[in-house]
């Protein structure tokens, strides 16, 4: 449960950093009036659905994280049997790197109010989201084919289900992009769609940083790098 | 901490919202049912919640008759008793009191107490309703397939979960964690919404040193939820994954009916582990709301500021980042290794230290107050000192050497019953005793409310306390019958006898109450706009019930913490939040 553990504890130190932002320690029985708190004012500057993201992401992060814990307690068992890794994998991978830069170009376009840089980054972002979602789906087949199913050992399970939770969470993007998409073609203001624009990015980076680190997890090239973490704690 | 001056402004404008913003339903439809108005997903949520609960209280009742007079009930069969335990345990924990507290409590509270006219994200609320009641349906149907619903407790453990010999194996397991799933889905969308709204929908002047206690609670313990449902998610997948598609993420290599399975090499303390990542917090997660509720309780009907306002805030948060790393008290029997025991077993007591502040501090803003004997009070009170009752006992179990020897017996029921069942039951009773009147306009029968008061604080009492001697006698739980044993003797039976009757009558009181909220609805009398002169925002809504969008035309604007209570000088007993400095007023301020 370390990877859990460390997790929450990033959050709360976070968490402890904000509070400490916010006068915890005033005694507000003693103050009357208008609190001149101009911080607080520029916090809520930041928009809703910008705070909303951040929560939902620091929830799935916690989801992910908590399969990270499982499957590390999961592999130390004896009848632990790795996994093959499909080079196709890679390629996955590099796909979505190239879809989370499209998303920021159209970010980086709708700051500068560019639109047709904006549809050109959406389309690609998505485009290549697909395609990683399609590239998913024939590692799933190749590995089914080379006999590794679901239910023959844990590491396939655990492979299975990881990439299959990191799946749905880009198909979830997927239609919060499409939405987005759809509303640049009715020709809503670019100023009104910054906003989505942007989220739609910051989830992307997410979920590309969430796949590298489960890649390194289920790949094993973390293995080192945990080995080395396992002997500073102990 | 950052220090930043405070210095008194005159003159800020309240923030005028556009119109525009608010989404308006235009029919009867998405007026009072597919509403995005917090306030009717808020009702929405507790009647559903209530109505779940009934049922659980029902089979609380047969669970009872069984105990109490084994053998004269012939239709309730041993797989059926551990049904009734199983969707008794988690009907309570998570439909009723999570969905009740922060769906009901918060989705009700949040907005009018920090001066919002709405969740941030209405349409997402809407739906967080939507899929909870889902859930709920999805839970019921359990009760109707073939085999009836899972028995496996409310834990869940496999590998018993999934084999046969556990009813409900076929269809109850599968109904279970889907209904399971699907609430974390919609408690997601809710609790994302308490969250924001609280971070970035309050009011000018509205500082989180000024919110309330009872935000605080929601607030916190929504946090939790947002990361400890995962926990339960995961295990619930994988769960269903082990009894549906054969892996082998908890089931070991076991032998059932004589036949060795399919299952091999999976980890049941995995499952452990993850369930109590999630269920340890559970239990602050329902007791934090309640916390705050009882806060704002006594102060208003003790006419009393409440005592140390910052140690409570600072308490509530500390015990829910200390309710993460406790989950392993749950698993000493299960064995581990020693030093972990002892980390978990001190983790368990340092908890004790913020609870211990709060329940001081209540006694504190007791002490000298105008004390009310209103229902709401004596639900608050009840409260108090049913919370230290269960909180005692809880010290006996947070140590790993006398847990051991009670582990599995009725004095755990007692124990949790009475900390995370009777207490912050207290507490929904007194927040809707309270808070009724701004819901409806009229006040709850009062001589009804005391009624009901009474017999449930003495009936549960009459329940629970015997139940920690038997558990003392070594009574094992969840056992359907305990026949002829040596070392129980003829009185445990009668004393259980006993407790079953008391079980029925505190269960029919409870009609009682539910008689008072539909009677009162239109017989009640007039409550007027704050019955009880409290000083938070809530209560000085232009229209009682609150209107669409909470405030009218202007939103209000806070000038003082919400505790401003028999202030020396002040013409009235209370201070609103929303009552700008005399001198303020002198000089021409915004009103």
């Amino acid at each position: 449960m370390s990877a859990i553990v460390l997790y929450m504890a990033g959050l709360a130190a976070i968490a402890g950093w904000w509070l400490s932002q916010q006068r915890l320690a005033s005694k507000p029985w003693l103050e009357e009036g208008l609190a001149a708190d101009f911080r607080e004012e520029s916090v809520s500057s930041v928009p809703a659905a910008k705070v909303g993201l951040g929560v939902f992401l620091a929830v799935a992060g916690s989801l992910f994280a908590l399969l990270i814990s499982a499957y590390s307690m999961r592999i130390n068992m004896a009848d632990w049997r790795s996994l093959p890794v499909p080079r196709l994998l890679w390629f996955n991978t590099g796909v979505l790197v190239i879809s989370s830069i499209a998303l920021q170009g159209a970010y980086m376009a709708a700051r500068r109010n560019d639109l047709e840089g904006v549809i050109i980054g959406l389309l690609a972002g998505g485009a290549s989201a697909v395609t990683f979602l399609i590239g998913q789906l024939l590692v799933w087949r190749q590995l089914d084919v080379a006999g590794y199913f679901l239910a023959s050992n844990p590491a396939n399970a655990f492979f299975y289900v990881i990439t299959a939770a990191h799946g749905l969470h880009l198909i979830g993007g997927l239609v919060a992009l499409g939405r987005t998409t759809a509303r640049v073609w009715q020709g809503v203001g670019l100023v009104r769609l910054r906003l989505s624009v942007e989220l739609c990015a910051i989830y992307w980076h997410f979920l590309l940083l969430v796949w590298i680190v489960l890649l390194g997890l289920l790949t094993g090239w973390t293995d080192n790098f945990v080995d080395i973490c396992r002997q500073l704690l102990t | 901490m950052v220090d930043i001056p405070y210095q008194e402004v005159t003159g800020i404008p309240p923030a005028e919202v556009a119109d525009v913003e608010l989404y308006h339903p235009r029919s009867w439809w998405t007026r009072y049912v597919f509403s995005q108005d917090a306030k009717v997903i808020a009702v929405q949520y507790s009647i559903t919640a209530m109505a779940i609960g009934f049922v659980a209280l029902v089979l609380s009742w047969l669970m009872r008759l069984q105990l109490g007079f084994p053998g004269t009930f012939s239709f309730i069969d041993p797989s059926q008793y551990l049904q009734f335990i199983t969707m008794h345990g988690m009907i309570m924990v998570i439909y009723l009191l999570t969905a009740l507290f922060l769906g009901g409590f918060g989705n009700y509270l949040i907005p009018l107490m920090v001066g919002a006219r709405d969740m941030v994200f209405p349409y997402v609320n809407m739906l967080s309703y939507w899929v909870y009641l889902l859930a709920v349906i999805v839970l019921a149907a359990a009760f109707f397939v073939p085999g009836g619903p899972t028995g496996a407790g409310w834990t869940l453990y496999p590998p018993q979960a999934i084999l046969s010999g556990t009813p409900g194996q076929d269809w109850g397991i599968i109904f279970m964690l889907a209904s399971l799933i699907l609430f974390i889905i919609g408690f997601t969308m809710g609790g994302l919404n308490y969250v924001v709204t609280v971070l970035q929908a309050r009011t000018r002047g509205m500082t989180l040193m000024r919110l309330p206690l009872t935000v605080w609670g929601i607030f916190t313990a929504t946090i939790m939820a947002l990361l400890a449902f995962p926990a339960l998610f995961v295990a619930s997948v994988m769960l269903l994954l082990d009894r549906l598609l054969g892996t082998s993420f908890f089931m070991p290599s076991v032998v059932e009916m004589g036949q060795l399975t399919k299952y091999g090499g999976g980890s049941p303390i995995l499952f452990q582990h993850l369930f109590w990542f999630f269920g340890h917090p559970e239990v602050y997660i329902v007791a934090l709301p309640a916390f705050g509720i009882i806060s704002d309780l006594i102060s208003v009907h003790a006419r009393k500021n409440i005592f140390g306002y910052r140690m409570m805030v600072w308490a509530i948060v500390a015990i829910g980042a200390l309710s993460f790393v406790v989950w392993a008290h749950h698993m000493y029997v299960s064995g581990m290794n020693p030093y972990f025991g002892f980390f978990f077993a001190t983790t368990t007591l340092i908890i004790a230290i913020p609870t211990a502040i709060k329940v001081y501090n209540w006694v504190l803003t007791l002490w000298r107050g105008d004390i009310h004997l209103t229902v709401p009070m004596l639900y608050a009170l009840a409260f108090i000192i049913t919370f230290v009752n269960g909180g005692l006992t809880g010290l006996f179990l947070g140590n790993v050497v006398v847990d051991v020897p009670l582990s599995d017996t009725m004095f755990v029921v007692a124990h949790f019953h009475m900390v995370m069942g009777i207490a912050p039951i207290m507490a929904v009773f007194g927040g809707i005793y309270h808070w009724y009147p701004k819901v409806t306009g009229r006040m709850l029968n009062e001589a009804l409310g005391r009624f009901h008061f009474w017999v449930t604080f003495l009936g549960a009492y009459a329940i629970f306390f015997p139940m920690h001697y038997l558990g003392l006698l070594g009574m094992p739980r969840r056992y359907h019958d305990i026949g002829e044993t040596a070392f129980i003797p003829a009185s445990a039976h009668d004393l259980n006898a006993f407790m079953s009757v008391a079980a029925l009558i505190v269960g029919a009181a409870q009609l009682v109450f539910v008689f008072n909220l539909i009677w009162s609805l239109t017989k009640g009398k007039q409550a007027g706009g704050n019955p009880w002169g409290a000083a938070s925002l809530e209560w000085q809504t232009p229209e009682t019930p609150p209107g669409h969008g909470n405030w009218g035309k202007e939103l209000p604007v806070v000038y003082r913490w919400a505790y401003d209570y028999s202030v020396p000088g002040a013409k009235r007993d209370f201070i609103p939040q929303n009552e700008p400095p005399a001198g303020m007023l002198a000089q021409g301020a915004h009103p």
